[in-house]
């Protein structure tokens, strides 16, 4: 199948593609590597009157060391993301995760931008973005604003940014010394979305968690931090201390159901596989 | 006679693991799949397809496609009333209710797929930009997507006029199961679920059909497996004379059945191109493969087995429900009997009650899929022997070994009525136990039980057989199909001395231009490269009856040998003559013909095929031209079996399976290319361990097709695999004059067991005795829940 | 329609192209390179995978006004005249193909796998694979394939 017709606009600047935004109006739509948006083209169930191709915006393709955090332009590629050096320096929780975003292929095309932008719940780099507590920093007419990760993400496939609004990067904070992290995604094939994941980073000292962020995939609308787990890892140093705190993983969780996984089945999942990622960072 | 050993005679070629001859235009990109067929003044077709389950139609808008850009015609089910879009070709019972597919639905649409519309476009785009400005109005009829619910008085009828949503309804009682059941100390019975699977060849179907202005023929280029039975069954459904159709399956990118097929695209493909004058040309996206293409599978089977308390099988009853989708296509009613004689697998037992019951239901249709039939038979048996076992306290291979037919034992009847001609099932279990490490699993599984692993290791078993290279076609008519049993085979000397080998069977994947090769080039002596393997043309190879159900060599194979040696014989005649002696005094060996007693007086096939050409010195009576031929039809079917063992680990936190570690040894017999028979055994174990992990197609209550793409049918890729240990025993048949079996599905028939085997056995210890397919990891863990609750 | 140019196996070609085009579809439909197949319609199959810059991306997921200025690298351009690249030459030798439809993609994946990693374990080599689906094999010879390649590139070096 091929998309219905639409034009193409070939972005070179920020400014230039959020003027094309304004002029294209409702059915414009930004293109970014396209990983996720083309195949929706290709089946018809969408049809955008004209496509705004960032892939290529200088200013959106670098990734800067910006003081205390990274600034990573949205048209990274997930590869980029995975063997860039100072995203596996200073967001190393990042690079890991993007390593199991689609196929190689995939991920040579897509973008970190674009996946955040498209905020499909069951994506995996959102859920980091919000781990991490990164900001989205987005142009639109009116000049650019920052928001937050917590409110960037609004609902299924629903974000913080206006029609006539570009990501134009996602500011990571550094992590800093004394943090580990690991990602459980479970998924039934390896190209398969997650049917949940888990992003864990936590702060060790002396074999004793001391502070830790986790954020859940697939368990609501959007990417879930598990604040319950977070306050409850605070001080432990025993297996059976993070299982305890694992096991309020799904608290307030109201996950959907589908063909691969009912809400029920996901709650369970994710107290598992937060279990696994924090005894997996922390070595404990 | 079983041997373990491939064969090592460098002389000869049958036995040799020859690299492919297929391989460096299909390496290069250098191919010829029908899509890639873009002939001057193609008009391309679209298809529109009903998004109901079950609707009338009661309004069709089509005038802002016709006005729409590039398009030059619309048709709707009114410009073809009477023109059917599919056959059935195998009325498999007396009382069986037919059905009647149209090339495009006049009133009513039968499931999300049904084909409401075509348009036709200077350019594909443009086509399918129409289909989305054609209005239909629909009004429900209720959809019928489960077959219990369908039979229920009430229920919304499939066919209104056949007043019953029952297709047929098929018995064969052998021996007495009730008497059987009577002497039983034990009587186990399970329901299993074979799920209904898409087959998703990777390439998607596509028909190009092309007058080609130097006749009357047209042309049509499909993705087929069948390219002769199809024309005849063109001819038939279209009124097109037989002789003015050529079709030609081209490079074909994969089948498992699901291009055995007549399909309305190519009905419709070619009574366009002859009404229109012009190409025309159709390919299936593959969002359109998932609601067009026929499914595979979809059987519900009640399955109860008798047996003593020692483990002796008495008997066994097989009650199933099988899903036909919508419509009947060519072998739809067919398939599932096509297990019904292997529901004792390689067992002995006084009775088997079998009962089929066929069911319409509005999915898409069901019909062949690798193995068809056997794979689900063969699931019932292996799954209830580990039930058995289980309920015995016997150890599953033991009671297996008890009840097998043993290796002296054969030929043996079996309580169907076939007769298996030689196995070794000892050999092959043996060898597969040993290669498998069977006792260290075992004693690895008893740790990990003892110590409460949250990762269980089960083992699963399957000694399987299945019966491949449906013939004699005597039989096949008995059994109420239409279509024969034989294969034909031409083999022709040119001039130069190079063969062509004209076979009837059609190839996907299976390597026949290098395994047909090697059978000629050990008949008639002439080197494997020299060999021509032309298929898949009715334009060039008028006769045969195609590739499916493991048939090609089974069947095929004989008739190359056959007319290889008939070429062989009229050339020894020329050769006599030549070298100026009896035909008796003349030896054949390696392409020379030698003088008996005097060697050094030869000639070569291919001078001899110089002669036969010129013809300025042949024997009196002898025609010019060098060539044999044959069609030959099996004395019977043949039984590849086999051995499957697979190490199954469960998470049984998360219900995640992983398969650890598989092993398989497969007898079919002597092997032609060993490197191709490895080859398919790989492929079809994926395709079944595909059913027991990872697909299976759901619906709605409403009869919408939920996996409707490959984002939520799962297929595995390498990283969802691992590599398996295969290896062959070689038991040859005694029916087949070359030795072999056929070894295209055997994988897929014996592999789905083997896993759900091992899966229940991992947590059969926390009261889990059945798992549906596919085992997600949400079903295991269901599994496990319900067990701790005391249910299952 | 945009007007685009792009070096396909190393002849430059160009063209004019709606902007829906996908480059799999530039490549069959208007430059006859058919030797690249299409599988699905989702991304999910990888019989479309081509080299874009060097780099592997599926071909039915990028549009041909983005290949603009840069080169692909398809099966039909990837021997060197006679001489087959040791992946071609390792899934012959191994039987790493049957129909031969995922081929085209397989093979560039993997030719893309060993640039990334020359000399990759078993589990890299199917990882690096998960992308590209393969319906006869069972992965089984693929995978002994681009091993034998790995081994074949890396003593030729």
């Amino acid at each position: 199948m091929i998309p219905a017709s639409f034009d193409y606009v070939k972005a070179t600047s920020v400014d230039g593609a959020v003027a094309a935004l304004v002029k294209g109006g409702e059915d414009a739509k930004v293109l970014g590597g396209g990983q996720s948006l083309l195949p929706v083209l290709r089946l018809r169930l969408n049809a955008p009157s004209v496509l705004i191709d960032v892939s290529e915006v200088g200013e959106m393709r670098s990734v800067t060391d910006d003081g205390d955090s990274i600034l990573i332009g949205a048209s990274v590629t997930t590869y980029e993301v995975m063997h860039n050096e100072l995203v596996k320096e200073h967001a190393g929780l990042l690079s890991l995760t993007a390593g199991v975003v689609a196929d190689p292929a995939i991920r040579h095309k897509g973008t970190f931008g674009g996946s955040v932008a498209h905020a499909d719940p069951a994506g995996d780099l959102p859920t980091v973005a919000a781990a991490l507590d990164c900001e989205m920093v987005i142009a639109g007419p009116n000049g650019r604003r920052t928001v937050a990760a917590k409110d960037f993400f609004v609902d299924y496939f629903t974000t913080a940014l206006a029609a006539d609004e570009v990501l134009v990067a996602v500011r990571v904070p550094k992590l800093g010394a004394g943090w580990s992290y690991n990602y459980q995604k479970f998924n039934r094939t390896a190209q398969a979305w997650a049917i949940v994941g888990v992003a864990a980073a936590v702060k060790s000292e002396n074999g004793t968690i001391t502070e830790a962020r986790v954020a859940l995939t697939n368990m609501g609308a959007t990417p879930i931090r598990a604040t319950g787990v977070e306050a409850a890892l605070a001080g432990a140093s025993s297996s059976e201390a993070i299982a305890a705190a694992a096991s309020k993983a799904a608290d307030g969780t109201s996950p959907t159901s589908d063909l691969h996984a009912d809400g029920e089945y996901r709650k369970h999942l994710a107290q598992v596989l937060t279990r696994r990622a924090v005894q997996a960072a922390s070595g404990i | 006679m079983t041997a373990t050993a491939e064969t090592t005679d460098t002389t000869k070629a049958i036995g040799r693991p020859i690299r492919r001859k297929e391989d460096e235009r299909l390496l290069h990109g250098r191919t010829n799949w029908t899509d890639n067929i873009q002939l001057p003044g193609t008009i391309h077709m679209a298809t529109l397809r009903s998004p109901m389950a079950h609707a009338k139609i009661t309004n069709i808008d089509i005038s802002a496609a016709v006005a729409s850009e590039g398009v030059l015609h619309v048709y709707i089910g009114a410009d073809f009333p009477d023109l059917p879009g599919t056959t059935c070709v195998w009325p498999v019972t007396d009382d069986i209710v037919m059905s009647h597919m149209p090339a495009i639905c006049t009133d009513e649409v039968r499931y999300v797929g049904d084909v409401v519309a075509i348009v036709l476009a200077t350019d594909q785009n443009l086509a399918v930009d129409a289909l989305q400005l054609i209005d239909i109005d629909y009004e429900p009829l209720g959809a019928v997507v489960d077959m219990e619910e369908a039979l229920k008085p009430g229920s919304p009828l499939v066919h209104e006029s056949a007043g019953t949503n029952l297709c047929y309804t098929a018995k064969m009682p052998c021996g007495d199961y009730e008497a059987a059941k009577a002497k039983a100390d034990v009587v186990v019975s399970r329901r299993f679920i074979n799920q209904r699977l898409i087959p998703n060849t990777m390439e998607p179907r596509s028909v190009v059909a092309a007058p080609m202005g130097m006749s009357d023929e047209i042309t049509i280029w499909t993705s087929t497996q069948i390219p002769h039975v199809l024309r005849v069954l063109l001819a038939l459904l279209t009124g097109i004379p037989e002789n003015h159709i050529r079709v030609v399956a081209p490079d074909v990118g994969g089948g498992f059945g699901a291009k055995l097929q007549i399909n309305r695209e190519e009905v419709l493909a070619l009574v366009l191109a002859k009404k229109l004058g012009r190409p025309i040309k159709w390919t299936e996206a593959r969002s359109e493969h998932f609601v067009s293409t026929h499914h595979g599978r979809d059987q519900i089977q009640d399955i109860e087995i008798a047996a003593t308390k020692d483990g002796t099988v008495l008997g066994m009853k097989v009650d199933l429900l099988a899903d036909m989708g919508a419509y009947l296509q060519i072998i739809t009613p067919g398939t599932p009997l096509l297990g019904m004689f292997m529901y004792s697998g390689i067992y002995k037992m006084e009775a088997l009650d079998f009962t089929c019951t066929g069911v319409y239901t509005t999915k898409t249709p069901t019909d062949a899929y690798r193995g068809a039939g056997r794979p689900e038979s063969t699931y019932a048996i292996e799954r209830i022997m580990d039930e058995l076992a289980a309920e015995l306290g016997m150890e599953p291979m033991e009671l297996r070994k008890k009840n097998w037919i043993k290796h002296d034992e054969f030929p043996y009847t079996q309580i169907a009525g076939l007769t298996y001609d030689t196995g070794n099932y000892e050999a092959a279990t043996e060898r597969a136990m040993e290669m498998f490490g069977y006792e260290a699993l075992r004693v690895e599984q008893e740790a990990r039980r003892a110590a409460g692993d949250p990762v269980q290791l089960g083992i699963g078993i399957s000694t399987f057989t299945e019966m491949c290279g449906l013939a004699p076609s005597r039989t096949l008519g008995a059994l109420k199909y239409v279509a024969g049993g034989w294969e034909h085979c031409t083999v022709r000397a040119l001039p130069t001395g190079k063969i062509e080998l004209i076979t009837g069977t059609s190839p996907h994947g299976q390597g026949h231009e290098t395994a047909w090769s090697q059978i000629a080039s050990d008949i008639i002596g002439v080197p494997v490269e020299d060999i021509e393997v032309v298929h898949g043309d009715t334009g060039r190879s008028p006769y045969g009856m195609d590739t499916y159900g493991s048939r090609s060599l089974a069947v095929g194979g004989q008739a190359i040998k056959l007319a290889g040696e008939r070429l062989v014989e009229k050339a020894r005649i020329i050769a006599a003559h030549q070298l100026e002696v009896s035909p008796d005094d003349v030896e054949f060996s390696a392409g020379t013909y030698s003088v008996k007693g005097d060697p050094e007086k030869s000639t070569t096939i291919q001078a001899v095929a110089f002669e036969a050409f010129t013809a300025h010195n042949l024997p009196d009576g002898v025609e010019p031209t060098l060539s044999g031929e044959a069609t030959v039809d099996p004395l019977d079917f043949s039984y590849p079996h086999g051995t499957h063992l697979a190490a199954m680990e469960v998470d049984t936190e998360t219900g995640k399976v992983t398969l650890r570690k598989y092993v398989c040894v497969d007898d079919c017999g002597v092997q032609i290319n060993p490197m191709i028979v490895e080859g398919q055994v790989h492929g079809g174990v994926a395709q079944g361990i595909a059913q027991a992990m990872y697909e299976g197609a759901v619906y709605d209550a409403e009869g919408n097709l939920l996996t409707a793409s490959l984002a939520e049918y799962l297929l595995p890729s390498a990283a969802d695999l691992p590599s398996f240990d295969t290896d062959r025993t070689v038991t040859p048949s005694t029916t087949h004059p070359l030795g072999t079996k056929g070894i295209g599905e055997a994988g897929a028939i014996a592999s789905t067991p083997a896993i759900i085997n091992g899966v229940i056995d991992a947590i059969r210890h926390l009261g889990v005795n059945n798992i549906d397919m596919p085992a997600s990891p949400m079903t295991v863990w269901r599994a496990i829940q319900a067990a701790k609750s005391g249910g299952n | 329609m945009t007007h685009i140019s792009a070096t396909v196996d190393g002849v430059h070609r160009q063209g004019d192209v709606e902007p829906r085009t996908l480059l799999v579809h530039w490549l069959r439909e208007s430059l006859g390179q058919v030797g690249t197949t299409v599988g699905c319609d989702t991304s999910n199959c990888g019989a479309c995978t081509v080299l874009v810059e060097g780099r592997s991306v599926k071909s039915c997921s990028v549009l041909a006004v983005q290949i603009d200025g840069k080169s692909v690298t398809t099966i039909q351009g990837l021997a060197e005249g006679e001489e087959w690249h040791p992946v071609q030459k390792a899934f012959k030798e191994c039987h790493g193909l049957q129909c031969g439809y995922c081929t085209p993609g397989m093979v560039m994946a993997s030719v893309d796998l060993l640039n990334e990693n020359p000399n990759p374990t078993e589990a890299e080599i199917r990882e690096g694979l998960e992308g590209n689906l393969c319906r006869c094999t069972g992965y089984h010879n693929i995978v002994k394939a681009v091993a034998m390649a790995a081994a074949e590139m890396g003593a030729s070096k």
